[in-house]
């Protein structure tokens, strides 16, 4: 696999239109890819994952499914084994409940089942997060129980450059892999959005490795771990507290599986101390899996005890301040890096 | 478009006459059918000598060379000979927790199904499988052990067939106790919709697990199912596998030609328990069911329409012993898996 992290022509893109481009690009290059799911025709992707696929691709690689997810992941899994390269949506995370069998028990299992003479090259991409009181149904992330179940590598770009190296990579490769965008990466004009959704990206074929972390910023005080929106969260922090004297490095997880084990720990040998940001639920997840990386190789990294910035273990309320409240927001993460910066 | 009236057999339905006035397929056809149920129910009777040979004392499940839960197929073969007749190995079949018929039926590497049972490292999936997890890439064959859930694979894969422009096909089995879960249904749908050459075979035995098929079913016959969703839908009585491979022409024939998916209901037996361990005390019928056995039945039609002699039997069963002991064999001498290899395969 090519690694392009060399300069390479660039232009300003949103998270939505350099996934689309990277689908876009593989779909050229291999007539064996295909994009299937719930208004991704005509509409383009509730959260615009598609925008402009169906006209240049038209609607035999680019397919509306009836509202019928065991369906037709099952027949993306199906078409997978036969040697296509489906790209399956599943319009929310949520949604997993009504087809997880077809995700976890099959998608998931038949490499490792059939002792590797089966393989099931498929992306698996899927809108989570919360911020627009979308209530309870329709704000998870969830990214930490796909990681939790063996046998899909779990992709979560939070940048518009890594969304398009991410999926690349993605559909490339001959696992299934999940491919997680967070509604709020996505700048998408009808939701409040950070300005990094909107960021340089390399023109052309580009693909980042799935497995590797990011240092989003480089800092010496204190290591911010986290993925997705909240690394724009996390940075907004970290530019706030730089001018009273707390230099924050945030390391973009960007891939829950594999998981870069070694940058945490490389970033934690550094400062000494650690938040990690999530915004899945708190208990049995991501953060919890940050910490045991540290906590198995050397606890004496740590200097202060770590701390947890993640929802709460309470489903993601409707009312907006009570959404708030419970997200991993700008002003939970700040208190956490005082937490374990002042002695 | 045909759909089954219920199981009284009135007029104008299409459940299929047991005996009697249908067209009989060609005598080599007839001998070949014969010969796959036997084969199936030689394997199976092997399965069934080596599982229990070393669970005891008492029995435990987990224990001797075939271990874990053991769902086999005897009564079953007239579905998978006569739907696999139509088959070659490069169409698809996906079965269900009880799958042994079906693979053998489609041609599956006797060898390598055998030591995927007794977990060895030569078998399909290298020992990380097991009987209800085959994988066979060389004959498009698997299963899963989900009910209803290996619906929607087959539906993929038949996608595939259809986009490489191949006449080439999927044949998706389950058990009557699975038409009631929602993957049948979408699976139905979506196939009907998109017009893919899918088969969808539905095997009555009467019973899911200890339930009748009458406390769980609302409708007398699954194949009426099929008119939800506008497709043929054919009910096989008398588990007659000359029966189930004349629907079964006409259902391939009209998913290799474009016309879509069917399906077939057959009403089967199941001879043995749901697992091997099943004392089966919920079942009334159980003293009958040896009595219903489709082999002998058929190999009695063959002896009497002078298509078999006691020659051509003996050496069949023999043909089919030599196999089956041979594949046994076969899985007994090869090594057992590297423990240190245990967390392999999980990734490409």
């Amino acid at each position: 696999m090519t690694i392009m992290e060399a300069p390479q022509a660039t232009r300003r893109l949103t998270t939505s239109k350099a996934m689309v481009e990277a689908i876009a690009q593989e779909m050229e290059r291999d007539p064996s890819v295909f994009y299937m799911g719930e208004d991704v025709g005509a509409y383009g992707g509730i959260f615009s994952s598609t925008t402009g696929l169906l006209e240049q691709f038209g609607p035999q690689r680019i397919i509306d499914t009836p509202i019928s997810e065991t369906a037709f992941i099952g027949l993306g899994i199906g078409s997978a084994v036969e040697g296509m390269r489906p790209i399956v949506e599943l319009m929310f995370s949520d949604f997993m409940g009504v087809c997880l069998d077809q995700i976890y028990n099959h998608m998931a299992k038949i490499h490792f089942e059939s002792g590797g003479n089966v393989k099931v090259p498929m992306v698996l991409t899927m809108a989570a997060g919360g911020g627009y009181s979308d209530g309870a149904q329709h704000s998870q992330c969830l990214w930490g129980t796909f990681a939790h179940l063996p046998g899909m590598k779990v992709v979560v770009p939070s940048s518009p450059a890594d969304a398009k190296g991410l999926m690349t990579a993605a559909i490339r490769d001959d696992n299934p892999v999940v491919y997680v965008f967070h509604k709020g990466v996505m700048g998408l004009p009808w939701m409040v959005k950070n300005p990094r959704t909107l960021d340089e990206v390399p023109e052309g074929e580009y693909v980042v490795p799935i497995g590797r972390a990011r240092v989003a910023r480089e800092g010496s005080d204190v290591t911010v771990v986290t993925l997705s929106l909240s690394v724009h969260h996390a940075l907004d922090v970290a530019e706030k507290l730089a001018p009273q004297g707390i230099d924050v490095e945030v390391i973009d997880l960007r891939s829950l599986v594999p998981l870069d084990r070694e940058a945490i720990l490389t970033s934690i040998g550094k400062t000494g101390r650690l938040v990690v940001v999530d915004e899945d639920y708190l208990s049995y997840g991501v953060s919890g899996e940050v910490i045991a990386t540290i906590a198995e190789v050397d606890p004496g990294l740590l200097v202060m005890p770590a701390q947890r910035v993640a929802v709460p273990d309470v489903p993601i309320p409707y009312a907006h301040d009570l959404e708030y409240a419970v997200l991993p927001r700008q002003d939970r993460i700040e208190r956490a890096i005082h937490a374990v910066t002042t002695r | 478009m045909t759909t089954s009236a219920p199981a009284s057999g009135t007029a104008a339905t299409a459940t299929t006459p047991q005996t009697g006035e249908r067209h009989r397929p060609e005598p080599s056809v007839r001998a070949r059918l014969f010969e796959t149920m036997v084969l199936c129910r030689t394997y199976e009777e092997a399965i069934l000598r080596e599982y229990h040979t070393d669970k005891g004392p008492g029995f435990d499940i987990g224990k001797g060379l075939v271990p874990g839960e053991m769902h086999l197929s005897a009564g079953q073969e007239p579905v998978a000979a006569g739907l696999c007749a139509h088959l070659t190995t490069a169409d698809a079949v996906t079965a269900t927790h009880r799958p042994h018929h079906l693979a053998i039926a489609h041609g599956i590497d006797l060898h390598k199904m055998t030591a995927e049972i007794f977990g060895r490292e030569t078998g399909l999936g290298r020992g990380r499988g097991g009987h209800m997890h085959l994988f066979d890439p060389a004959t498009h064959f698997s299963c899963s052990g989900i009910i209803a859930e290996g619906f929607p694979p087959a539906l993929g894969q038949a996608f595939a067939f259809q986009r490489a422009g191949t006449d080439r096909i999927a044949v998706a089995v389950t058990g009557e106790g699975a038409a009631n879960q929602g993957a049948f249904h979408e699976s139905l749908n979506l196939a009907a919709l998109w017009s893919l050459p899918v088969v969808f075979v539905v095997e009555d035995n009467d019973w899911a697990i200890s339930v009748p098929r009458a406390a769980s079913t609302a409708v007398p016959s699954n194949a009426d199912r099929a008119a939800a969703y506008g497709i043929p839908g054919h009910r096989v009585e008398g588990n007659d596998v000359e029966a189930v491979y004349a629907v079964g022409a006409e259902a391939v024939a009209r998913a290799r030609t474009g016309g879509g998916p069917s399906l077939i209901e057959v009403h089967t037996l199941r001879m043995w328990g749901h697992f091997e361990g099943d004392a089966q005390g919920y079942r009334p019928e159980l003293a009958e069911v040896s009595d219903r056995d489709p082999i002998p039945r058929y190999e009695q039609q063959l002896r009497e329409d002078g298509l078999l002699g006691d020659a051509d039997v003996t050496a069949i069963r023999d043909r089919a012993t030599a196999a089956v002991e041979e594949a046994v064999t076969f899985a007994k001498n090869s090594p057992t898996p590297d423990p240190a290899a245990a967390t392999d395969y999980v990734f490409a």
